[in-house]
């Protein structure tokens, strides 16, 4: 995205609120204070556990829920003033895919697709090419005169996708797109979401509660708590340096970084007396995350670390690797300084005896 | 059975399926707006207008209290005035219509609330005015339950039906009451209950066919 304009955004959350009236005349805040930008042509990605607001935060971009606070703008255009018929043409630049497809079930997988361009006062005849062509482009063209109840968990999903495309949108949200779908089938539905988002430029928006999806596709994130956003930035950034204890909870499950029971249940936050053992996670990063970093601290400062958990994986192009290392306490300042000087990031978790 | 009370069932037989089919029809047109608007209109739904609801409401509530027999009477005047006459097949038309709309109302109504929140959600995410969702969403989403609901409703107005005679308004409940009630002609009854129960399997059976013809809720075997 170099050379794009710093006012190119798809979608600007401005210190946007919503609350909600509570019996007994208080307010429940759903968000608070959310300033967030999407750049066009990202996969941003919003990650928080259920009730943390990232539902909420979605449904104001097409303005299905409405802000109480701040605003919302898509393509320069502010959502939550809009009524009416102007609602309704912002909504028409906006699809939206759903963790339950919500299909009709009355309708072909074609009718389905045929849907928003009929709502849109389409001719007859462009809706057939249109959907002809949508119907194609998610690999569905076999199954267009099925029904609903006739396809699997991944084809409603397609079907989803080419309906949220029909009126050629310039941003896609995705509400826990592939919550509801086993692993492989998430997998061939977030590739063909990296398919549209290259091949079309489409801005796409997703809410997700598990952070194996913004690995896989999200170019940019953002974590939400208690409606608030604690966290954002290229995903890899994040990754690499998560700040916030809600983003660390959530990569611990999907770096394979998890202290082992025996570890953690054992562990505390400050050096005991007597001899002990540091546990530190090294995050590797870049070129740095090929090299045989453990074997270097071992011949070089002779310095042994015990791996206790760990894996190395890819953000997009970019291989990323997470280590858990006990070493003995004394010498572990020296062992970190030399990390840090080859460029990996190191953070202390805390020691054992 | 004597010969001559043939054509007599017949014509009985005729009057009731002409009272039901055009009192059926003309409460459809009634409820079935009334339904999708009782049904869409309470606070922060699609019509959302909370106050004409609780009135509608109350009114249909208040017009299905009143037994079918009172109904019939105490019309009379609005009947004449509808239809220039309080007698007869046509007149009776008139107190089956006036039941039928708020009993189709609350079936549709509640054909129409099953319909899943997420896809008046995903519409309304397409840019769908509140009308084109009620025609191309809920409608066509609701048609099984709403096809079952009118087969009721049907089988309900055949019921009825046989109470206006107290208005002449004729057909088999009548003929029932007038020549084996009242003539002691046992076998007339007899006549008139069966050909009522082979009225509503009929309609029963024609009804859950075709709401099992719109039904595509559930993956069935295709019959290619």
């Amino acid at each position: 995205m170099s050379g794009t304009p710093p006012d190119n955004a798809a979608i600007i959350f401005d210190r946007l609120g919503k609350s909600f009236p509570k019996s007994g005349g208080d307010r429940v805040m759903a968000l608070q204070d959310v300033s967030l930008t999407v750049p066009t042509g990202s996969v941003t990605g919003i990650i928080g556990r259920s009730g943390a607001g990232k539902s909420t935060l979605l449904r104001m971009v097409n303005g299905l829920e409405r802000p109480t606070e701040g605003s919302v703008k898509v393509a320069g255009r502010d959502v939550g003033g809009a009524r009416g018929s102007n609602l309704r043409a912002i909504r028409r630049d906006v699809g939206m895919i759903f963790q339950h497809f919500n299909l009709l079930a009355s309708r072909t997988v074609w009718g389905n697709v045929a849907l928003p361009l009929e709502i849109a006062g389409t001719p007859a005849g462009q809706i057939k090419a249109r959907v002809d062509q949508l119907v194609d482009q998610v690999g569905l063209s076999a199954l267009r005169d099925r029904y609903p109840a006739e396809l699997s968990g991944g084809q409603k999903q397609r079907v989803g996708i080419a309906r949220a495309l029909a009126t050629s949108p310039k941003v896609l949200l995705s509400d826990e797109a592939t919550s509801a779908l086993d692993p492989e089938t998430t997998q061939t539905v977030l590739e063909l979401l990296s398919q549209i988002n290259r091949d079309l430029g489409l801005t796409i928006l997703l809410i997700t509660h598990e952070m194996a999806v913004l690995r896989d596709i999200a170019s940019h994130m953002a974590v939400i708590e208690g409606g608030r956003i604690v966290e954002s930035g290229p995903t890899y950034d994040v990754f690499a340096k998560p700040n916030h204890g809600t983003t660390r909870s959530f990569l611990s499950g999907v770096t394979g970084a998890t202290l082992p029971a025996f570890v953690a249940s054992r562990m505390t936050l400050d050096r005991p007396d007597g001899p002990a053992q540091e546990v530190i996670r090294v995050t590797f990063a870049g070129q740095h995350a090929t090299d045989p970093m453990l074997a270097m601290l071992a011949t070089e400062l002779g310095i042994a670390a015990n791996i206790l958990a760990g894996a190395i994986e890819e953000i997009g192009p970019h291989p990323f690797g997470n280590l858990l290392l006990s070493i003995d306490a004394p010498r572990a300042p020296e062992a970190r300084a030399f990390l840090e000087r080859h460029a990996l990031t190191t953070e202390v978790l805390g020691y054992v005896r | 059975m004597s010969a001559n009370l043939i054509p007599i069932l017949w014509e009985a037989t005729l009057q009731t399926m002409y009272m039901v089919a055009i009192s059926a029809v003309l409460g459809t047109l009634g409820g079935l707006p009334l339904g999708v608007f009782l049904a869409t209109s309470q606070r922060g739904e699609l019509l959302s207008a909370p106050w004409i609801n609780k009135v509608l409401g109350l009114v249909v509530n208040a017009a299905r209290s009143v037994p079918f027999i009172i109904l019939v009477v105490a019309i009379i005047p609005f009947t004449r005035m509808i239809v220039g006459t309080s007698i007869g097949t046509n007149a009776a038309i008139v107190p089956l219509t006036l039941a039928a709309v708020p009993f189709i109302a609350r079936l549709v109504e509640n054909a129409i609330r099953e319909v899943e929140a997420g896809l008046i959600e995903a519409a309304r995410a397409m840019g769908a005015t509140p009308m084109q969702i009620v025609r191309k969403v809920l409608i066509p989403e609701a048609l099984p339950g709403i096809t079952l609901g009118l087969t009721l409703a049907a089988v309900s107005l055949i019921g009825y039906s046989a109470m206006v005679g107290a208005v002449g308004g004729q057909g088999l409940g009548d003929l029932g009451i007038r020549y084996g009630y009242q003539r002691f002609m046992p076998e007339v009854m007899l006549a008139v209950v069966v050909i009522l129960i082979v009225m509503v399997q009929l309609v029963q059976s024609l009804g859950e066919w075709i709401a099992a013809r719109v039904d595509r809720r559930a993956a069935r075997n295709r019959g290619h």
